[in-house]
């Protein structure tokens, strides 16, 4: 039955190419928008870290002073300080907890023909790779006792490593680092989680390709480096950021289930409160934030990306309103052959089904042109200077989606002509005809 | 000609009807509000700086092995090396001036802090945020920017200070805004503040028109024109300058700059990104803005087109039903100039009725994005200007079907049942 229907399907757009083709173009830039827009959307607001984050978690404390509180919303300030950091670190409540800021390296390669560069590092305590699930190319990640004594230790990315030593086994290696030499103990596999949740705020790219390097917490504050992202909560000696009222460190902690949750969540109530008692805050509110809610709250995803989302569904809505007014047009002027089809004894869930499979093949052709444009879409903007551009590519999920999406559209558009073709009563159109 | 026949044959298909409405309605709401996205965004990067743009760019650079510490000594030897690398840029044919700076209007990089009139003032607790630009005598003409009051610095009021010394300038010049924020009723030049809760005055020897911030993201939209200059050379293992050159001259310049530079001291970091005009730092600060402009300016065309064209389509469709209608119509004597009226009629009726809707969405969506997004109140012109564009749109798109109906023969009348 059903190729019968997309026969007489064929054969009315053969009848109607303008109408047709209208229908189907509509259709397919409303798919195409929205798919290019859905698939950058997906893109950003993505689980970073499928396999473990549900397991990760934000802390926040806060130590400003009452009267002149972080934000005056209410929000939790965004990093923290040197000392809390490392009284939470130290308390080891947490399976795995690590503290990290973002710097600005100056790597200087050994070879003369390459000239100096800059690039982005963390600096980070020793469960930094474990709690993350960082993949080694190559040798292992820090020890705690490396940063504690300011070990001259580098971990560095593959792409670096390809850039300086050719992809080969570095482990043992030297690397310049803003005039000081750092031996090489580490070469991570391709990484770089999306978004970068652990940048956030630390002054690091939210999206794109990870850092080069990545470096002791001690060793690099030891080196001279310094946070790009610092903020003072009151006025004091700004030099030595570990002693000074400035919040600069990301303090993330691994926590396997809802009982460690439980645990670790009156664990820093009491250390808030204590700190209360001891004078250093005046507000024992504390934050303690899964990954994803975490990056949800924060609205990592540019405002501008999801106005184009939500303008891009509006356009395929007014598309679907398009294309159901021209179905309508086009199957009313057909009641003279739905009238003789009814009359030689086809049902009205025949008439009904003849409809929707006309519509349905709209939404399919509409579908394949729209993910055309939905390619060119997503090449144009690989083409933006914007950091998650390179990533901007539709997999096997999204294409099926296309697809979905489009015979949705096109069948829900196509519900009110086929019910209206349906209704059509044979005898005054056999009359007229 | 009365509406009632009009109205009687609508109520016939009131399906497509409500379609035609609930399109212009639809569209109307987007297209207002885009356009209204649109207009703030390109105001946005319209607004100037302050800066005389042209024949201006900037350096980025960091040097290899510069002392790191802030003892007296490594401040001097980064000091002496700057001071190297000014002249050298000075003495550069087609280099009209240089400072050191830390930033520009624009570029991703800031100072930012707070001003107030009592010492010790802690810094949140300051009377008026504002950025801070650190650069020499230099520095005004270099960036062409206007004085209004008050004097330029001298190269003897220029002092300089490592990178990470709290230490505040004791002569300060600010920004106009930033002057009637700090003293509403007075001149500005010759009184004392206190920046960044620094317990040792500065004095304001100048007040300058215009200077905007480094920054142009939302949360600097407080403090916009909120400058102030300090005259200090900052020394830190990186430096900043800002060139301008003889008019015409600055593609020359720019391109001869990282030899000149490495010929000074080839100890030290140059890369792609370390020379940029000013006009790259302004096409950089604002390329997410004017790409969103054009994105959503495409999509409002589309959606007039898509909208138009679906009232050709089903207006088409009514000509060819009421086919011989029009032609009995003809026949008792209409004038083909009563048939094309009634189409226009009908869809003005139809269109009018839509926009209607549409002005209610429309406000209702900017309601909605002025929630979610950072967005103004959209004014009412806005809605009325949109009401006029797809009332008019609908007359332009009826014409053809309206025209052919005119053209129906009232011999089509006579014409089998």
């Amino acid at each position: 039955m059903l190729g019968y229907y997309l026969d007489l399907a064929l054969r009315s757009f053969k009848r109607n190419k303008v109408l047709t083709l209208l229908m189907v173009v509509t259709l397919a830039l409303g798919i195409g928008a929205s798919m290019t827009t859905l698939t950058v959307l997906r893109l950003l607001s993505g689980d970073p870290l499928p396999q473990k984050s549900g397991q990760l978690f934000y802390v926040q404390l806060d130590p400003y002073p009452k009267d002149r509180p972080f934000s005056r919303s209410g929000k939790l300030p965004w990093l923290t300080t040197y000392t809390d950091a490392m009284n939470l670190l130290h308390a080891h409540r947490a399976e795995h907890q690590a503290a990290m800021a973002m710097t600005r390296v100056k790597l200087i390669p050994t070879t003369t023909q390459q000239r100096p560069f800059f690039s982005n590092g963390v600096m980070a305590t020793a469960d930094f790779f474990s709690m993350f699930e960082a993949p080694f190319q190559y040798g292992s990640g820090w020890s705690a006792a490396d940063d504690d004594n300011r070990a001259k230790v580098v971990v560095i990315a593959d792409y670096l490593n390809d850039q300086l030593f050719g992809g080969a086994n570095s482990v043992g290696r030297s690397l310049r680092i803003n005039d000081q030499d750092f031996r090489i103990i580490g070469v991570l596999r391709h990484w770089a989680p999306q978004p970068r949740f652990y940048s956030l705020y630390l002054g690091g790219p939210n999206y794109g390709k990870g850092e080069a390097v990545f470096l002791p917490l001690q060793s690099a504050r030891a080196a001279g480096m310094d946070p790009i992202n610092s903020m003072s909560y009151a006025a004091g000696d700004k030099q030595v950021i570990e002693n000074s009222p400035t919040i600069w460190l990301g303090l993330w902690v691994q926590l396997p289930d809802a009982a460690a949750v439980s645990a670790y969540q009156s664990f820093l109530a009491s250390y808030a409160e204590q700190q209360v008692a001891l004078g250093r805050f005046q507000r024992s509110r504390i934050g303690l934030s899964g990954l994803m809610p975490w990056l949800d709250s924060q609205q990592v995803v540019p405002d501008n990306v999801r106005m184009q989302t939500g303008l891009a569904f509006s356009f395929l809505l007014i598309c679907m309103v398009n294309t159901v007014g021209l179905l309508l047009a086009k199957c009313l002027r057909r009641t003279n052959e739905i009238g003789v089809r009814r009359a030689l004894g086809a049902s009205r869930a025949a008439i009904f089904a003849q409809f929707m499979a006309e519509a349905g093949l709209i939404g399919l052709v509409g579908g394949g042109l729209g993910l055309m444009f939905a390619l060119f879409g997503l090449w144009c903007i690989r083409q933006q200077p914007a950091e998650y551009a390179s990533l901007a590519h539709l997999n096997g999920q999204m294409f099926l989606c296309t697809f979905a999406v489009a015979l949705m559209a096109s069948l829900v558009a196509g519900i009110l002509p086929a019910w209206r073709a349906c209704v059509v009563t044979p005898a005054p159109q056999l009359k007229s005809a | 000609m009365t509406l009632h026949p009009m109205i009687a044959a609508l109520r016939k298909h009131k399906a497509g009807v409500v379609l035609i409405a609930l399109q212009i309605a639809l569209t109307l709401a987007i297209v207002c509000n885009a356009v209204f996205i649109i207009y703030a965004r390109v105001q946005n990067v319209q607004r100037p700086t302050g800066l005389d743009e042209s024949n201006l760019f900037m350096i980025t650079q960091q040097w290899v092995g510069a002392p790191n510490g802030d003892d007296p000594a490594s401040i001097q030897k980064l000091d002496a090396m700057m001071n190297e690398d000014i002249s050298a840029l000075r003495s550069m044919p087609d280099v009209e001036s240089v400072t050191p700076i830390n930033s520009l209007p624009l570029f991703p990089s800031s100072w930012n802090g707070a001003m107030s009139l009592k010492p010790g003032a802690e810094l949140r607790a300051g009377n008026a945020r504002t950025t801070y630009y650190f650069g020499d005598e230099n520095l005004m003409k270099t960036l062409g920017l206007h004085l209004i009051a008050g004097r330029n610095f001298t190269a003897a009021d220029v002092t300089n200070k490592g990178f990470r010394d709290p230490s505040e300038a004791n002569l300060v010049i600010i920004t106009k805004p930033l002057a009637d924020k700090l003293f509403p009723n007075s001149d500005a030049v010759g009184k004392v503040v206190y920046l960044d809760g620094s317990s040792t005055p500065s004095t304001v020897i100048g007040e300058v028109e215009r200077l905007q911030v480094p920054s142009v993201s939302s949360w600097a939209s407080s403090f916009v024109w909120n400058s102030t200059i300090e005259p200090v050379r900052l020394n830190s293992n990186f430096s900043r300058y800002a060139v301008r050159t003889k008019p015409g001259r600055l593609d020359d310049v720019m391109r001869a700059v990282p030899s000149k530079l490495y010929a000074v001291n080839p100890m030290r970091v140059l890369d792609d990104d370390s020379v940029k005009s000013f006009k790259d730092i302004r096409a950089e600060a604002y390329r997410a803005d004017i790409g969103m402009a054009v994105l959503m300016g495409v999509i409002c065309l589309i959606l007039l087109a898509v909208t138009a064209a679906g009232i050709v389509g089903l207006t088409s469709f009514w000509v060819g039903q009421r086919h011989r209608q029009i032609g009995v119509r003809r026949a008792l004597g209409a004038r083909k100039i009563d048939i094309l009226h009634y189409f226009q009629l009908e869809n003005l009726m139809i269109a009018g009725g839509g926009a209607v809707v549409g002005v209610a969405l429309a406000v209702g969506l900017n309601r909605l994005l002025m929630s979610k997004f950072e967005m103004e109140s959209m004014p009412a012109y806005y809605v009325l200007v949109g009401l006029a564009v797809v009332v008019t749109l609908g007359q332009i798109a009826v014409f053809v079907p309206a025209r052919r109906a005119s053209n129906v023969p009232p011999v089509v009348a006579t014409r089998a049942a």
